[in-house]
């Protein structure tokens, strides 16, 4: 590099551009942290535009956006009104949800799982909806997943469940009970043409109580209670009783030390991989991995949830929806959009061909159930449990699934770590 | 950011006339040079750009009310136009972008978690009082039970808003805020037996509708004198329902009383509303708990064990981790540091290698290779054995330790190849001409002058390694969990990931109170021990004395 004679220029030019940027920086950083309110206008009423001028903001993860954007186009065309549609990243919506509201940033609406509303609640960043007539346009089971507290607090658009998949070409015909499925997968494995007689995505670090609560239903044990208005009852957890520990002792049975039909080094992954190449008949899954298994060529066939015991087998119904939020500073236009647009048999279609969840809606879901697929999981789900919503779920999953795991791998006794168990997630949720 | 070319000054200084330079050549003598015409367009230019961005930035603060930030914003807007424009103070020209970074995302992130490590932030406690009196009225408004839905139009007189009811029955009614209701029989109604308008009033559509929302959801129009009833609103300007509080809130005691119970909530002083029998409202708010957080993190009784433990594998973790990765790192340098060894660039570009990748890619990738039955390590090199390398608490601990091995001997492998460049050969021949092996070559004259340039890195690393969130987290979750605590803590967790479970909630809810008190804790810890190490390596300076 070439000196000039005069050598401070290019020093302190380089440390005024410097110093420029980060005054840049200083000022949009400063911006950041401001507490920015949408300011809300006042127009009078006969100015229409002011009026059409307001947007709705809503947040949505990438794989529900595309099914949205028809609805706010056309909610545009008849209202003037926009809905900005925000793309989040699915696992950050709630906590961000919950953060930003209070601070006057968040959204007016989000897209979401209805096992979130308890902590919205708790957090105060909901507002309730109120359906009307409208409800009885819906499966029971979505009304009864928003439902808290005796007020619905979101619109369902999707009810998903899991389900026991077979695969026909290995297994002809369908078994009710688990151990009929266990030995039928057996005899599949002894003739050779597979190698996995059943197959569940476990997790070798904390096992998977969402996927194998069926087989635990289906003996009589639940998680939480339910009180006179069929919601769930935090003051009941039911899970320690002797239904329960009758549920662990067979996990024992069927864990390592036993028959080894679950194993808890079989990942989701692992799961989806094996059952994809024909190496087992049985697959105890969701809606979610269909689409890749028939893309594998998998002939499937979707069989109703095996019984381990003489109840019936009833899996956690998982209920989308969409949530108001309680800072809004555009209700009514929002609570329209949700109430008066999402509802309909168009939006509920479209939100189905394009996610493939299917529909909350009952006239939408009978056009869905056209697909036996779509048929047989809503119905598996129709005699199913909606997930808990309540704050207290989140103490439960932790202890529930490393004592499973450690059933499972037979190293713990099931007359002393179910109990256990109980205990531990009683003492954190002050049951 | 680009350097401007260098050959503009010297056309400017070229083209400058001569007087000029006569004029300014007194002031070399100063802290700072001349400035050409050209630097000082530049500076003007920049400046301008600074502050209509600035301006800008300052008027959205303005129309947003947030008059601290905006205080703060043309504080410093002005100190950056002080500090560039005035004619001395080049230190302050160097030092300012710099100190101003160290402010916003340094002391502004210690002083803010330790703002929040002295309230209850968390589930529950989300914002403000009013906040949460607010939410808990929104979700007190129940629907009474079995109440017909009405379907509503709303109605302008002189600027009062009313709604027109229409009942499932065809009964047309109508109210405002201030009149009750009445029945109407002039209304007209569309085809479906929707009464739209009364004569002498202005029906609004839908955008008058959006533009009045908050008067509209305001109105609240009484079923009948019979409060059990209650009130008709309408939550979307087209159907109207009968409303009645479950809770009643009363300004002046600061009370909400159940109206089915009649039990009433008082505020108890640590951010909720409770009753008499302790039982207390869901929705509570932020308040100053004061070392309430500190005295949790060392006396909750599920805390205090597990914590002690997790201490003391963090240590273990990031000294050995330091420790390892240093030696292997040396190891292979001076390994490949031979002028007559051949391929060399493919071999350090392979090293190199487990640096590139990203460390959260690394720890899933990891944690599938050691499944216990399908991992390719006890699949494939142990011939089906079933070792439960991330499931077992010893061999986990060692599972994390390699790992990091793996992730972080090419950084140290670098540093250290740098290093030993710039040693001179000649001490290496001068020791050998005396008569020293390779090894006390090395242990006596190499390392020493070494670790002269590598301890602050080495520092630098413990600090990284204490809280290497990514490793831990993708590898084992911090699990196989204890046995002796309820929280979901396990053997190889380390304090940050422990903190990240508290704050995130992995399990009783987020606490960013505690959460940020153990975070205050965890700073403590690695500055005091950075602060006593950096004293240490003065010491090895003296190798070159």
């Amino acid at each position: 590099m070439k000196l000039p004679n005069i050598s401070a220029t290019p020093v302190s030019r380089r440390v005024f551009a410097m110093g420029a940027f980060s005054a840049v920086t200083a000022v949009a950083l400063s911006a950041c942290g401001a507490d920015n309110k949408p300011a809300t206008s006042s127009p009078t009423p006969s100015d229409l535009a002011a009026g059409g001028a307001s947007t709705i903001t809503m947040w949505v993860d990438a794989e529900r956006a595309p099914a949205l954007k028809d609805i706010a186009a056309k909610f545009k065309a008849e209202t003037g009104i926009e809905v900005k549609l925000v793309v989040k990243d699915f696992s950050a919506v709630r906590d961000d949800f919950i953060t930003q509201v209070p601070t006057g940033k968040g959204p007016d609406l989000i897209v979401g799982p209805h096992d979130w509303v308890g902590k919205f609640v708790q957090n105060g960043v909901i507002a309730p909806v109120e359906l009307g007539d409208k409800a009885a346009a819906f499966t029971a089971t979505s009304i009864r997943a928003m439902t808290f507290d005796g007020a619905t607090y979101g619109v369902p658009y999707s009810v998903e469940n899991i389900a026991l998949l077979r695969n026909k070409a290995l297994l002809p015909a369908a078994v009710t009970t688990f151990d009929e499925v266990v030995a039928a997968g057996k005899g599949v494995v002894d003739a050779g043409k597979a190698q996995y007689a059943f197959l569940v995505g476990l997790d070798p670090k904390q096992g998977d109580p969402y996927h194998l609560y069926p087989l635990q239903t289906s003996m009589g044990s639940a998680v939480f209670g339910t009180d006179a208005q069929g919601e769930y009852d935090a003051k009941q957890l039911v899970i320690g009783g002797p239904e329960g520990i009758a549920f662990a002792k067979k996990l024992v049975e069927w864990g390592d030390t036993g028959s080894k039909v679950l194993n808890s080094n079989i990942t989701g992954d692992i799961a989806k991989e094996e059952f994809k190449n024909g190496k087992s008949p049985y697959y105890l899954t969701g809606p979610w991995n269909v689409p890749d298994l028939q893309a594998a060529g998998i002939d499937l066939a979707i069989d109703p949830l095996p019984t381990a015991g003489d109840h019936k087998a009833q899996p956690f119904v998982g209920v989308n929806g969409f949530f108001i939020s309680a800072k809004s500073a555009n209700a009514l236009a929002t609570t329209s959009f949700v109430t008066n647009y999402l509802t309909t048999e168009d939006a509920q279609d479209s939100m189905f061909t394009t996610g493939g969840r299917p529909p909350a809606l009952i006239a939408s879901f009978k056009k869905a159930a056209k697909d036996p697929i779509v048929e047989a999981f809503g119905k598996i789900g129709e005699g199913g449990v909606p997930m808990p919503a309540i704050p207290e779920m989140d103490a439960v999953w932790n202890d529930w699934g490393a004592t499973e795991l450690d059933l499972i791998k037979g190293k713990a006794d099931p007359a002393t770590a179910w109990p256990k168990m109980a205990d531990s997630i009683k003492s954190k949720i002050g049951a | 950011m680009t350097l401007a070319p260098q050959t503009t000054d010297d056309a400017a200084v070229a083209t400058s006339p001569a007087p000029s330079q006569l004029k300014r050549r007194p002031r070399q003598f100063k802290d700072h040079g001349p400035d050409s015409l050209k630097g000082i367009l530049v500076k003007i230019v920049l400046l301008g750009l600074v502050d209509a961005f600035a301006v800008y930035v300052m008027m959205m603060l303005f129309m947003a009310q947030s008059w601290v930030v905006l205080a703060i914003a043309a504080a410093v807007t002005v100190l950056i136009n002080w500090i560039y424009l005035r004619k001395g103070g080049l230190p302050a020209k160097y030092l300012a972008p710099g100190v101003f970074f160290l402010v916003v995302f340094q002391v502004f992130v210690v002083l803010y978690s330790g703002y929040i490590a002295f309230t209850n932030y968390g589930d529950g406690h989300n914002s403000t009082k009013e906040d949460a009196i607010s939410a808990i009225q929104i979700m007190a408004q129940t629907r009474v039970p079995d109440s017909p839905a009405y379907q509503t139009s709303v109605l302008d007189q002189n600027g009062e808003l009313f709604l027109l009811f229409t009942s499932p029955e065809g009964v047309v009614t109508m109210g405002s805020a201030t009149e009750p209701m009445s029945t109407v029989t002039d209304a007209v109604t569309d085809g479906s037996g929707k009464a739209i308008s009364v004569p002498g009033y202005d029906t609004l559509n839908f955008n008058q509708i959006i533009a009045r929302q908050d008067a509209i959801l305001d109105i609240a129009v009484p079923v009948s004198d019979d409060p059990a009833q209650g009130s008709l609103r309408t939550p979307d300007g087209t159907t109207s329902f009968a409303f009645k509080p479950s809770m009643t809130y009363d300004a002046a005691t600061d009370t909400f009383t159940d109206v089915e119970t009649g039990a009433t909530y008082t505020d108890n002083g640590e951010g909720a509303f409770a009753a008499a029998d302790g039982s207390q409202l869901s929705t509570g708010w932020k308040i100053n708990v004061g070392f309430d957080n500190f005295v949790r993190a060392f006396t909750d009784p599920t805390l205090r064990a597990p914590l002690l433990s997790v201490m003391l594998w963090t240590f273990t973790f990031s000294i050995a981790s330091v420790i390892l990765t240093f030696a292997l790192g040396l190891f292979l340098a001076i390994t490949f540091n031979r002028d007559d060894l051949r391929g060399k660039k493919v071999y350090r570009v392979l090293m190199i290698l487990p640096y590139a990748f990203p460390a959260f890619l690394s720890g899933l990738v990891w944690s599938g290779i050691l499944n216990p039955q399908f991992g390719w390590l006890n699949q494939t090199l142990l011939g089906g054995a079933e070792i439960g390398w991330l499931t077992d608490p010893v061999l986990a601990k060692i599972s994390v330790l390699v790992v990091n091995l793996w992730l972080g001997f090419p950084y140290m492998f670098l540093v250290c190849t740098g290093a030993l460049q710039s040693l001179p050969t000649e001490l290496d021949e001068a020791a050998r001409v005396d008569g020293a092996g390779p090894f006390r070559v090395f242990r006596s004259i190499k390392l020493p002058l070494l670790l002269v340039s590598i301890a602050p890195l080495l520092i630098a690393s413990f600090a990284f390694n204490f809280n290497n969130f990514n490793v831990i987290y993708m590898l084992t979750g911090g699990g196989p969990r204890f046995e002796d605590t309820t929280r979901n803590i396990g053997s190889t967790d380390i304090l940050i990931t422990l903190v990240y479970k508290v704050a995130f909630g992995q399990g009783t809810g987020r606490d960013y109170g505690l959460a940020s008190a153990l975070a205050i804790i965890i700073f403590i810890i690695v500055a005091t021990v950075s602060a006593i190490s950096f004293k240490q390596t003065k010491a090895l300076e003296e190798v070159n004395r």
